[in-house]
């Protein structure tokens, strides 16, 4: 019989002061096969540990299992304690007796430690039949994909080429640098951006690690981390005119992919209140730009685009569609603040005489420098803040009238404005949805991409191999961009450090002996991990894919479906220990 | 006359049938005229004005309520010329399909069995949709060329916008585009939409007079001769505050008021003499001499 230790934590006072261990040890060191039975106050300690290692040389032990806490705080623990005395890890088990006992049951002490006895023989039963395994290496394609050519994209794709992978950069435009390649400028270097940005899209377009794909879309994604197969549309625009040229469609193969589709403006044709699409004077931020880049079409002159003159009075109108969860956005676009007050210090200082006015609920410019420079705008440039929403834009007699109230004075006023910028709200792109439901990541409701963990991990998506950067996931200033975008990079070299794919085996396996090819299984399979033989009537297991969930295994008629450490014949003698 | 007979229950509410007897006239008038049989409710009750939509307790929708039933048995729409009544019975209506608890407890209570699928139109609406802005202007007579008319909708065709508007709530059309088909120059100016005060003038006289001039001064700076509108209340407003704002504002010049309909007859052709002007504060008659004789 299989010599297993069985070996029972304190955890403090956590498990013991509910669960009688001595007890426990007594009962479960009489149950068949069991060696030895030992109790220590914190087995996750070094002495702890050191207890396992000793007794697996000592009794020669073949299974071990720790009643303890749950297994996703320490069995990582105890397979690293037990390999280290030459056991096989996956020869080691964790019986919970904290979660699934003594904390639930305090109050009936007789009760919990007869439980922890049941819980203990079972997981006695699991280890009795496991197979010693070694995790799977799978192969890894070291070459990643970044969609979008904006700055998110554009540092993604430096930075792993940078490293020395070779990265493929997919942009649906003719042109790289997306929508900060339409700014004049940035709040912070000012004017120095544009050429920033160009020696950026240079180095992206020279680097000899980097193919840049522009006019090209992906299509189709499948496969898993590491070795992804995704399938983009090209359309060439390079094909002389007479000769009219096919979108080109091809398939690539890579083991990471970083999205980085970025922004759009919320339509300022939806602000019907502010006039947005129906007066040439009311434009949006990007139009604005525009007027102010040295490289748009006034040669970075402000002009009406009206008549063309030199607006004298310009109103900015902040939170345009943001903030507004009865008509709009409920959230915060986060640049607008800044970018406002950076439009408006542009304007003065290409019309000095000219005024400009922002209507304001909130200034937040929380960031490095960001108050002192909207500080700047008003103390330095006389831009005149005004706190309250803007009711309605309409205009009368060539000019354009903003009503909005001050609401730090109570009066409502009217603004004679010559130009009005609204600072409309950020939204994902328009393929954002199409995109995610492509490459099976997830959106929230405005459609920017989901990440993994909101808090602890902010730039990878919730399918593994798949990582977020820029306003594509929610709208972020420049250096935030870049910092994301670096950090997406770091997680696909992350991944392409490794050798191999690692998988833990504890995964679906077909028994071709016993299969009909019925491919029922196919069909119950939640992870796309199953598919048919190429040549054979039998189904296969996608080992990268599968979960180990045993869907499969519930639903194979054959029974010709097993998953590793988990086959029926354990779980019917861990039931059998139980009942 | 047209051939083609559009036959469509109508409610014409109480305020058409005393204070704006005129509006009422002149669009049954013209409707006739357009091919429309308007047939009135042969019973109908208050439509509740707006107190029904203010109050949680939901028997005050008992009234539009048996209204909308009266209406379904006639048929499937119902064209109201009032915009308050239209409002009311356009939300209630909208209450009875979409709130299950409400359709319930009215049921039981005015012992039908309304599901709430009836059609509640505006009648300019109808005119819109129904007849066509563009058959109303092949129909006119005698075209109101060179009148310079400010279209003003209120709230009530408006707001809650999803709810009860047929129209851009931020930018309307409707009224300016007939104003257009019956040959008159639209004026643009901001306030189409802007309150006319509605009951304010209850509570303060001042307030119901800035508020109705700063509208009216509005459309004169841009050009209005006159003023047309789709509702009584609103009607009311702009008309008879003119006496008191002309109090306020030295050398306030007045600006007629009319209800679309009148302008509607009159483009039409038809025999304007029963358009109950003596009830209108500031007498829109002579402004509508500039309009050539049919």
């Amino acid at each position: 019989m299989k010599r297993i230790g069985v070996f029972l934590c304190h955890c403090g006072l956590n498990i013991a002061d509910t669960v009688d261990i001595e007890r426990v040890a007594e009962e479960i060191g009489q149950y068949p096969g069991v060696t030895c039975a030992v109790d220590y106050r914190y087995m996750c300690s070094d002495p702890g540990q050191q207890i396992i290692k000793d007794a697996i040389r000592e009794h020669g032990l073949e299974g071990v299992v720790v009643a303890a806490c749950s297994p996703s705080m320490h069995e990582a623990t105890f397979r690293k304690t037990a390999a280290s005395a030459q056991l096989n890890p996956y020869q080691c088990e964790i019986a919970n007796i904290r979660e699934q006992c003594s904390w639930v049951h305090q109050e009936t002490k007789a009760e919990a430690t007869a439980k922890a006895v049941g819980i203990v023989q079972t997981v006695v039963e699991k280890v009795r039949h496991n197979e010693s395994l070694a995790p799977l290496a799978l192969p890894l394609t070291k070459r990643a994909m970044v969609i979008g050519g904006g700055v998110a994209g554009l540092q993604a794709a430096l930075d792993i080429a940078d490293a020395g992978h070779p990265v493929i950069l997919v942009e649906k435009e003719a042109s790289l640098g997306g929508h900060a390649a339409q700014l004049s400028g940035t709040y912070l270097g000012l004017d120095t951006f544009p050429e920033i940005l160009n020696s950026m899209i240079r180095r992206v377009q020279e680097h000899p690690h980097i193919q840049v794909q522009t006019q090209t879309e992906v299509q189709h994604a499948a496969g898993f981390v590491g070795n992804f197969t995704v399938e983009v549309q090209q359309h060439n625009s390079s094909a002389s005119e007479n000769c009219l040229s096919n979108p080109v469609t091809y398939t690539l193969d890579v083991g990471a992919i970083v999205v980085a589709t970025g922004y759009e403006l919320y339509a300022k044709e939806k602000l019907g209140e502010y006039g947005g699409g129906r007066y040439p004077n009311v434009v949006d931020g990007l139009q604005f730009e525009q007027m102010l880049a040295l490289t748009g079409p006034t040669g970075g002159a402000v002009r009406r685009p009206s008549d063309g003159s030199v607006p004298e009075n310009v109103v900015f109108v902040q939170c345009a569609g943001s903030r507004d969860p009865q008509f709009h956005k409920p959230y915060c676009s986060k640049i607008c603040c800044m970018y406002v007050a950076k439009q408006a210090i542009s304007y003065k200082k290409r019309v000095p005489q000219g005024q400009a006015c922002v209507f304001y609920i909130d200034i937040r410019s929380a960031g490095k420098n960001h108050e002192e420079f909207v500080q700047r705008a008003i103390d330095e440039y006389n831009v005149l803040y005004l706190r309250g929403k803007v009711s309605k834009v309409f205009e009368e007699n060539g000019k354009v009238m903003v009503w909005g109230v001050d609401t730090l004075t109570g009066v409502t006023v009217e603004v004679v404005a010559d130009l009005v910028v609204l600072a409309t709200a950020a939204i994902p792109s328009a393929q954002a949805r199409d995109l995610a439901q492509r490459l099976r990541i997830a959106v929230d409701e405005h459609g920017f991409f989901t990440e993994a963990h909101p808090k602890l991990r902010p730039v990878e998506s919730l399918t593994p191999g798949i990582f977020l950067a820029g306003a594509g996931q929610f709208p972020k200033d420049i250096p935030e961009t870049v910092s994301q975008a670096s950090a997406a990079a770091a997680k696909v070299l992350q991944l392409f450090s490794q050798r191999d794919m690692i998988q833990e085996p504890g995964i679906a396996w077909v028994d071709e002996e016993l299969c009909s090819g019925c491919g029922l299984c196919i069909a119950a399979c939640p992870y796309e991990a199953r598919a048919m033989h190429q040549r054979l009537p039998v189904a296969v297991v996608h080992q990268a894919l599968c979960q180990g969930c045993s869907a499969c295994v519930a639903v194979c008629p054959d029974k010709a479906c097993s998953v590793h450490n988990s086959d029926t014949a354990q779980m019917l003698a861990m039931l059998e220990a139980l009942l | 006359m047209e051939t083609s007979q559009l036959r469509i229950p109508y409610f014409p509410g109480c305020t058409l049938n005393t204070t704006a007897k005129g509006f009422d006239t002149s669009l049954r008038a013209s409707a006739q005229a357009l091919g429309v049989e308007l047939v009135e409710l042969p019973e109908w009750n208050c439509c509740g004005a707006t107190f029904p939509l203010l109050a949680d307790n939901i028997l005050d929708l008992a009234g539009p309520a048996s209204v909308l039933v009266a209406a379904r048995e006639m048929g499937e729409r119902l064209a109201v010329a009032c915009t308050t009544c239209y409002n009311v019975l356009r939300r209630t209506n909208l209450a009875i399909q979409t709130d299950e608890d409400k359709r319930q407890k009215l049921n039981l209570f005015i012992e039908a069995q309304y599901e709430g699928d009836l059609q509640v139109l505006d009648f300019l609406q109808v005119l819109r949709d129904e007849v066509g802005f563009e058959k109303v202007a092949r129909t006119v007579k005698r075209p109101l060329t060179g009148l310079k008319a400010a279209a003003y909708y209120g709230c009530m065709v408006l707001r809650p916008a999803s709810e009860v508007a047929y129209d851009d709530p931020e930018n309307p059309r409707a009224l300016d585009d007939l104003l257009m088909a019956l040959g008159a120059e639209p004026i643009e100016y901001a306030h189409k939409g802007e309150c006319c005060g509605s009951y304010l003038a209850v509570v303060s006289a001042q307030a119901a007079a800035e508020m109705t001039y700063s509208i009216l001064s509005s459309a004169q700076k841009n050009g209005a001769q006159l003023i047309a509108t789709n509702c009584p209340l609103c009607q009311f407003n702009l008309d008879s505050q003119q006496a008191e704002i002309g109090r306020r504002h030295t050398g306030y010049q007045t600006i007629p008021v009319l209800y679309f309909s009148q302008l509607l007859g009159i483009a039409l052709g038809l025999d304007a003499d029963d358009f109950d002007w003596e009830k209108h504060s500031v007498d829109p008659r002579p402004v509508l001499e500039l309009v050539e004789p049919r």
